[in-house]
């Protein structure tokens, strides 16, 4: 099992590295998927099988859905690709990545010192995952609740219009019916 | 080495099976329909026209296998994959009969719903790659419309996990010795089944491909075997969905006398049956009102569903 931990450690990172690299946003989108996909499979191999799988269905299945969904309509052609191609200039990533190397060594140097095995799976079920949700941390769950609800009510604020009637012969009926409905009120 | 080789076994027979049925399914919906029009449908080549199949596969592999040229080629040959791979690899949890499982996984349902979710990058990839307005519409469609269902079949199934206590599908199978699961889920059992045949997007709800609009909606610039693979995908999902409805809500392989693997079939059949029985008399509703429909008919009965369910489960502890 160790195997399959580094292999899908070593996708993760390819395809991360990829994501970043590609011009064309729905292939750098599909990178990020495989990226997830291989996320999902460390989280399985190192216990969290839950955590895994709700990776797939909510960031692979829906939310990378959405994105390319948007991506898709915004039609972008090979100017667009060849636009990305003129941002990705050593001048603009030379910078990030060194700061990124540091970070990284620093973050190399903990694990090493660490003395802990990078792999070390620690099966959790579903049912602990839930107690430890619905006791512990239940004030962050419902915060985050109050969150969701807060973007809710704004998406329905938002996606609330008038119903248009834009064919002719409907309009004219839907203008007897308010008639007729004016004059049993009246 | 022995357990070894006897999964491998089984999974080269169920893989072989699977795709099998799924072939003669063909067969299946076009003399059931013929049935329910009082025609013949295909009944010339070999006994009751079963080789039609046979013709049909050779017609497929023979075929110009062309891409377009303004197509996205690399994400054009990959995506007729996907849904083919997916629904596949669902099947891995499927308790067919106590030993004919590939994997009993204590996750097995929400395996079901990560794969199902992955299904619908086909449609919209394919869509997409192809580079055609009624391909992308037909995409568009296929994707709200799949991630729309799958919150409602999802949320559908919490109550029967609720009941049994667990995701895995051998235990919500053995939940169901004493009555099945559409006897205390009957509100479940409607709402997933509706959820099922828009993930599967057959008719009634096959509106990203509906072909009176939009040519032949995402898959309208495929050809030869690609087009092969969305099609044995639809109807690997229509066995998917059979078989999942069967596991959840009536039972599974329990039943009296017969062997386990026979009374799991048998019930499968009659949901895939049901399918074709669909095709055959609903009309395709507008887009619209398929979204309307479920966020604010399917969505408030599945919640409330669940309230009720919960709230019957903590009065009996």
């Amino acid at each position: 099992m160790e195997i399959a931990f580094y292999v899908a450690g070593t996708v993760a990172l390819v395809a991360t590295l990829m994501v970043i690299t590609r011009h064309n946003p729905v292939h750098a989108l599909l990178y990020l998927n495989v990226s997830l996909l291989a996320h999902a499979m460390l989280f399985y191999l190192l216990g969290a099988s839950f955590a895994a799988l709700l990776e797939i269905i909510i960031y692979a299945g829906a939310i990378m859905v959405l994105f390319i969904f948007v991506v898709m309509l915004l039609n972008l052609g090979k100017e667009t690709a060849e636009q990305e191609r003129k941002w990705l200039k050593p001048k603009v990533w030379m910078g990030p990545t060194v700061l990124a190397a540091v970070l990284f060594a620093e973050f190399l140097a903990l694990v090493l010192s660490s003395g802990q095995d990078a792999y070390s799976p620690a099966v959790v079920s579903p049912r602990e995952l839930a107690v430890a949700l619905y006791r512990e941390y239940l004030i962050g769950v419902e915060l985050a609740a109050m969150l969701l609800m807060a973007a809710v009510v704004g998406a329905a604020h938002i996606g609330r219009h008038k119903k248009l009637v834009l064919h002719r012969f409907l309009r004219e009926e839907k203008e007897k019916e308010e008639e007729k409905h004016e004059e049993t009120v009246l | 080495m022995n357990e070894i080789l006897k999964y491998t076994l089984m999974i080269v027979i169920i893989l072989f099976t699977l795709t099998t049925i799924a072939a003669w399914l063909i067969w299946l919906e076009r003399r059931m329909l013929a049935l329910w029009q009082d025609r013949y449908g295909p009944n010339r080549a070999g006994p009751f026209g079963l080789f039609i199949v046979v013709a049909d596969t050779i017609k497929l592999f023979f075929k110009e296998d062309w891409i377009p040229p303004f197509a996205e080629k690399a994400v054009f040959v990959f995506a007729p994959a996907i849904v083919a791979a997916a629904v596949l690899l669902s099947f891995v949890v499927v308790p067919f009969a106590p030993d004919i499982l590939v994997a009993d996984l204590d996750i097995g349902l929400l395996f079901f719903l990560a794969m199902s979710s992955l299904g619908v990058y086909s449609i919209v990839l394919g869509g997409w790659a192809s580079n055609n307005k009624y391909s992308l519409l037909g995409a568009l469609r296929g994707a709200s419309q799949m991630i729309s269902y799958e919150v409602f079949m999802g949320l559908s199934l919490m109550g029967v996990v609720m009941l049994s206590g667990s995701f895995r599908l051998t235990d919500i199978v053995m939940a169901q010795k004493d009555f099945w699961f559409v006897v205390t889920q009957p509100v479940a059992f409607v709402l997933f089944l509706t959820a099922g045949i828009a993930e599967t997007h057959r008719l009634p709800f096959d509106i990203p491909e509906a072909e009176s609009e939009l040519v032949a909606g995402f898959h309208s610039e495929y050809s030869g075997m690609k087009f092969g693979m969305f099609f044995i995908g639809e109807y690997l999902g229509i066995i998917l969905i059979s078989a999942m409805v069967v596991t959840i809500f009536f039972g599974g392989w329990l039943g009296p006398v017969l062997p386990p693997v026979v009374w799991f079939t048998l019930k499968t059949f009659v949901f895939i049956i049901f399918f074709i029985l669909l095709r055959a008399s609903l009309p395709r509703p507008r887009y619209d009102q398929l979204m309307e429909y479920g966020w604010k008919i399917i969505l408030p009965i599945a919640l409330l569903n669940l309230l009720i369910t919960g709230g019957i489960t903590l009065l009996k502890n």
